[in-house]
């Protein structure tokens, strides 16, 4: 991983800048060969329907390579036991492997120490693990916590429950009508008020890149604290928490070509040392009786009952493969991607893109002319792409953008420019049903 | 286009869907009742006129796909001017078209008239709720329910 991360300022992956890192990074790693990637995906040699399988799903889940399988197979069949627990050898290994898979998400992120990385359930289970803890200490009655727009439910929910039980208020913050936020209007949100500023880093629905490095700014000049939810992240681009300064960042390792059950939740030391635990059990404890516990340090507070085990070691292969791969050379494929689709899709009769902010991640969500998203999603199936159609958790972009639905197609590593000629082709038959 | 996918957009359906039938608020309707798809966000109104045991008027509102609302306007035309015992076992014998095993289909089909289109909606599992959708929401309004009426 060394000389990967030579960030900066505190905005990560521009666009523009992973473009130039990909130029530099020609000479020392050899092309991205997307056919070579693809081969190494099990699930992308697949044919439904008799014709072989497209995936533009990804940003609901995305597919696991044949690595991220071996691991999780190899930790239950070669080094399986209960962790940090046992003195026996398959649970000294098993412990290893687990606290190994830390240390690798923590390089993953950037974060200082592997012990500020909680292994939880997924992104909605490290925001409610917030919400729950460093929420319900800081959030008092008309304090407030912003969130946006775009934000996927699972950045919402939680944060409206804690509201609701501490009299705080949710504060919204807009997006225009290319689905970018609107930073002043975030600016005039902010006060001595807001306690929490809660942000996905990517929307899933509208694919537009959050300037979270400027947000977190503003955010910690007013002593607010900042989540990123990095769920659609860091499946396409590398994350600096330092860089960024955030104080929480969690993503999950399903969109990330991880198995589901597994995600992490980085928080800075000082914070997680400071939260109360989020549920009560075993492992997080370091002494009970029927008086008192004491309860362990992070993030062994944080993991009550026995953890995803091999979920956690799939996930550090999850991190060697994509350091494998480069985020600059994944960046680089992804943008040439995302334009070649942008323009394919535009020039596609009928259809209107929904989410054209200037910076934006793979993501496609569009509505075409006369034809419910349903119904197109229906079609499209039938000839072997998988797109997902529907509000994708995000009801509050889709009132803004005063629809009830959209298809998107949703890009990943693997996915090649052959893919988006078989939906754009797809879509035609959309049309030839509707006329 | 795959045959399954033919059966399933017919002809009469897509027309349902361009040109619905009884399309609209209902004046001094007795009964509305709201209907909504969680899984991709349909909502429909139905409205309904009653007369003794029966449905004299009906109409419908909303957005939806081309199931739904295919449905839902070849649904009011079907239940106008039938009592309320008519119109559950039309229910009855819909979900038994879209759901039923074929030994039970054939005379659904045959006693549901113009409703026995919606039977290509039986090989996409997941388009069977767009197909119901209207009609539990109808059955919510002959109910008085007040609450949306919901296909989960």
């Amino acid at each position: 991983m060394p000389g990967r991360r030579n960030r900066s300022g505190g905005e990560v992956m521009t666009v523009a800048r992973n473009r130039e890192e990909t130029a530099g990074a020609e000479a020392g790693r050899p092309a991205f060969d997307v056919a070579s990637v693809r081969a190494q995906f099990p699930a992308l040699s697949l044919e439904v329907y008799g014709k072989p399988l497209v995936y533009l799903d990804s940003a609901a889940s995305a597919q696991k390579p044949s690595a991220v399988l071996d691991a999780e197979m190899r930790c239950y069949r070669e080094f399986y036991a209960n962790v940090h627990r046992g003195v026996h050898y398959l649970s000294i290994a098993a412990t290893a492997a687990y606290e190994g898979a830390r240390s690798k998400v923590q390089a993953l992120l950037n974060a200082p120490s592997a012990r500020d990385i909680v292994f939880v359930r997924g992104t909605t289970e490290g925001i409610n693990l917030v919400a729950s803890t460093y929420g319900r200490q800081h959030v008092r009655q008309d304090d407030e916590v912003l969130v946006t727009t775009m934000e996927h439910h699972s950045n919402i929910v939680p944060w409206q429950m804690l509201c609701e039980a501490t009299g705080g208020v949710l504060r919204v913050v807009p997006i225009d009508d290319d689905g970018a936020l609107i930073m002043d209007e975030f600016f005039a949100l902010l006060s001595d008020r807001t306690k929490i500023v809660a942000v996905g880093h990517v929307s899933n629905a509208l694919g537009t890149i959050n300037p979270v490095g400027s947000i977190v700014d503003a955010a910690h000049s007013y002593g607010a604290k900042v989540l990123i939810d990095g769920a659609q992240a860091v499946p396409h681009m590398a994350v600096d928490v330092q860089a960024l300064d955030c104080d929480f960042y969690t993503f999950s390792g399903h969109k990330a070509f991880g198995p589901t059950g597994i995600g992490a939740l980085y928080g800075k030391g000082e914070l997680l040392r400071s939260m109360p635990p989020y549920e009560g059990g075993g492992e997080m404890i370091s002494s009970v009786t029927f008086e008192k516990t004491e309860f362990r340090e992070p993030p062994a507070r944080f993991e009550a009952g026995t953890p995803n085990i091999a979920g956690a070691i799939a996930l550090g292969a999850v991190v060697d493969f994509l350091d494998d791969l480069g985020y600059e050379a994944i960046g680089a494929h992804e943008e040439d991607l995302l334009s070649y689709a942008t323009a394919m899709l535009e020039a596609v009769p009928g259809l209107t893109l929904v989410g054209t902010a200037e910076r934006k991640a793979g993501v496609l969500s569009f509505l075409i002319d006369g034809v419910h998203a349903h119904d197109v999603g229906t079609i499209v199936d039938r000839e072997g792409v998988a797109i997902r159609v529907g509000h994708h958790c995000a009801q509050p972009v889709m009132d803004r953008f005063g629809i009830a639905a959209t298809a998107r197609a949703s890009l990943a590593l693997y996915n090649t420019r052959e893919d988006i000629d078989r939906l754009v082709e797809a879509l035609g038959k959309v049309k030839e049903v509707f006329g | 286009m795959s045959s399954e996918l033919h059966d399933l957009y017919q002809e009469v359906i897509l027309d349902h869907n361009k040109r619905p039938r009884n399309f609209g608020t209902l004046e001094d309707a007795d009964r509305s009742a709201a209907g909504h798809n969680p899984l991709c966000g349909d909502r429909l109104t139905v409205h309904l006129k009653l007369d003794n045991d029966g449905v004299s008027e009906v109409s419908f509102e909303g957005s939806g796909c081309a199931i739904s609302k295919a449905s839902a306007s070849i649904m009011t035309d079907a239940v106008k001017g039938k009592s309320r015992d008519e119109i559950e076992h039309l229910f009855r014998e819909f979900h038994t078209l879209l759901t039923g095993d074929p030994s039970v289909r054939e005379k659904a089909s045959a006693e549901l008239g113009k409703l026995a289109v919606f039977e290509g909606v039986r090989e996409f599992p997941i388009r069977v709720k767009c197909a119901t959708l209207p009609w539990h929401t109808l059955k919510a309004a002959l109910d008085g329910r007040k609450d949306a009426a919901t296909t989960e």
